[in-house]
């Protein structure tokens, strides 16, 4: 096959789907309860330098009490795929992120991420590499394939591109010009779902974004889940697990774990926090002193979710939110 | 904007709003990103297009909206839908030529409808660093027609833009097709404040269609940073009606988050 052009970007992760292969084979098939806190699961799966992923999109089913806990441990150089709102701001207000495969970090309805914004153009953040969101889903499906790339037809003749680590080849069936994305194969993976077993069978509902390809590119899977239930529920309804237990190597009880985001059917997004939030990260300082207020300063997510308070909690199990935009009159 | 006589008076944003809601069929599919192409979808489906199936790119296909959604990915987004499902059944979709219409933005725009919503300045050391592609590059690669909605002015409108995020018609005929790109798509109008542009069929070079009300042909080109092409007859829009104005104030944004 031809290489008719080379994205310049840095192929932050080369997949290596031997080695991948090699590694679902070990790992561990039995039943065994997989729960621990936010706190362990962070520290003996995580390390400085990872290749991280979330999966979430905007503010849905936001990962939040294990991204407060990377933070609290200072988890470092972290190398991540960005698809994210809040989880990523404050992964960068932090000082956490060396480099990025990105495709969109931004605030949504509140425009361009401040932290985002600072972090790159003072270079503290050394690699962005430039992706559309269908080549970062389809690279990690890849990697769920099992492949080392797939073809695809966006990307191709713009500056996006070029500065991705994609390739454009002639198809040897056709004799069109195709954009190949090569498999990302992360280090870990991180998933909030609505409901888990103790082995980390997972159900989400509502629209499913990425998770179910993220799940399976992932050599290490933490799951945080509104609610832990029993292995028979999931064994009533089969046809819900969109994560089987072998893929999940930690399962997080995490009740409003994507707070201030959303979970939907289930509490809606804190736009309040979110503002407040939006405002601090205007500043290195005020984002800091956020970051104090919210993360380190806490011990963990039960203790964050006391200093948010069981009003609004509950507010936001009912679907109020305590003002605009958003909000129920 | 002060209109004509007892014409009702509306801001700019009802204007984008209103004049996107005219270019969605009814019984087509359409890749919606939040904000203005949203509200539009909505009016859209109140006044002529009830079964225009919107189609978010994080899974929700065929919404009824009641609520507008803050986020592409939040549950208005599939409120009463068709389907919910995830990002890869909808590019997929995409891909396999499914979805007609997809709305598109950006910071800058060139005569051949390229966008940029990665950066001003340079990549590696840049001025402004902007969010990116987000589903943008695929939406201006597979929809068989792109609407994008800007503001325009002489910064944004320009001949050259610092980074070609999305692609238009790249650099004039027959780039996209050899770029790689699926044949017969592409831009189809941008809406502004100003007015409504298409391109020239042979050029592929942005057209003046069409006004905006109480906007001048002059003050088109004015605010335009490159030599713009002009349509044998340029048509003056209608502005908005009563109901569009209605039905977008008190069903669509009834709490005002954009409007």
């Amino acid at each position: 096959m031809d290489v008719i052009q080379s994205g310049m970007g840095k192929l932050i992760q080369p997949p290596d789907i031997n080695a991948f292969r090699e590694w679902n084979r070990k790992k561990p098939k039995g039943l065994v309860d997989k729960r621990m806190s936010e706190a362990e699961a962070v520290s003996r799966f995580i390390h400085d330098g990872d290749y991280i992923g979330t999966e979430l999109y905007g503010t849905v089913r936001c990962p939040m009490s294990l991204v407060n806990e990377i933070v609290r441990q200072g988890k470092k150089d972290l190398r991540i795929v960005g698809q994210g709102v809040f989880e990523l701001d404050i992964l960068l207000a932090a000082g956490l992120i060396k480099e990025l495969d990105l495709t969109y970090v931004g605030l949504e309805v509140y425009g361009v991420s401040n932290v985002f914004r600072r972090e790159v153009e003072s270079g503290r953040v050394e690699t962005c590499v430039e992706w559309s969101n269908a080549a970062i889903t389809w690279r990690l499906k890849a990697a769920a394939i099992g492949v080392p790339f797939l073809p695809m037809r966006s990307m191709l003749g713009t500056d996006t591109l070029k500065y991705s680590a994609a390739k454009v080849v002639c198809d040897p069936f056709t004799g069109d010009t195709l954009c190949l994305v090569p498999a990302l194969i992360l280090d870990v993976g991180l998933i909030h779902v609505h409901r888990a077993d103790p082995y980390g069978n997972a159900q989400i509902d509502g629209i499913s974004g990425f998770a179910a390809e993220l799940g399976r590119a992932s050599k290490t899977l933490i799951i945080s889940a509104e609610e832990i239930v029993d292995c028979e529920d999931f064994r009533c309804h089969p046809d819900r697990t969109i994560l089987p237990y072998y893929l999940v190597d930690a399962v997080i009880e995490a009740p409003f774990g994507s707070h201030p985001g959303e979970m939907c059917y289930q509490y809606r997004r804190d736009e309040a926090q979110i503002k407040e939030w939006v405002k601090a990260s205007e500043d290195a300082a005020t984002a800091k002193a956020y970051l104090y207020k919210y993360v380190y300063g806490i011990k963990d997510h039960q203790e964050y979710l006391g200093l948010i308070g069981k009003e609004r909690l509950k507010w936001l199990r009912e679907g109020v939110s305590d003002e605009e935009p958003g909000g129920c009159p | 904007m002060k209109n004509p006589a007892d014409a009702p008076e509306y801001n700019p944003t009802e204007l984008l709003i209103c004049t996107a809601a005219r270019l969605m069929p009814d019984s087509t599919t359409a890749f919606i990103g939040t904000g203005i192409p949203m509200l539009a979808a909505s009016l859209a489906q109140k006044m002529h297009a009830p079964n225009l199936v919107t189609i978010f790119e994080f899974g929700g296909t065929g919404a009824i909206f009641e609520e507008l959604p803050i986020a592409v990915g939040g549950e208005c987004t599939f409120h009463r839908a068709i389907a919910a499902t995830g990002i890869c059944e909808v590019m997929e979709a995409a891909q396999r030529g499914f979805i007609e219409f997809g709305f598109i933005g950006g910071a800058q725009i060139d005569p051949y409808g390229n966008l940029n919503s990665t950066v001003i300045g340079d990549h590696d050391h840049p001025k402004v660093r902007l969010p990116g592609s987000g589903g943008g590059n695929d939406v201006g690669s597979f929809c068989w027609q792109t609407i994008a909605i800007m503001r325009q002015d002489r910064r944004r409108f320009i001949e050259k833009i610092d980074f070609i995020t999305t692609p238009g018609y790249l650099n004039g005929p027959g780039a996209r097709e050899a770029a790689g790109l699926p044949p017969g798509t592409g831009p189809y109008r941008v809406v502004s404040n100003l007015a409504v542009l298409g391109f020239h069929p042979k050029s592929k070079r942005m057209m003046l269609l069409a006004t905006q009300p109480g906007v001048s042909v002059q003050e088109v080109i004015e605010n335009t940073g490159f030599e713009l092409a002009l349509a044998d007859r340029v048509e003056e829009n209608p502005p908005p009606s009563a109901e569009e104005l209605r039905i977008l104030r008190e069903e669509v944004d009834k709490f005002h988050l954009y409007i």
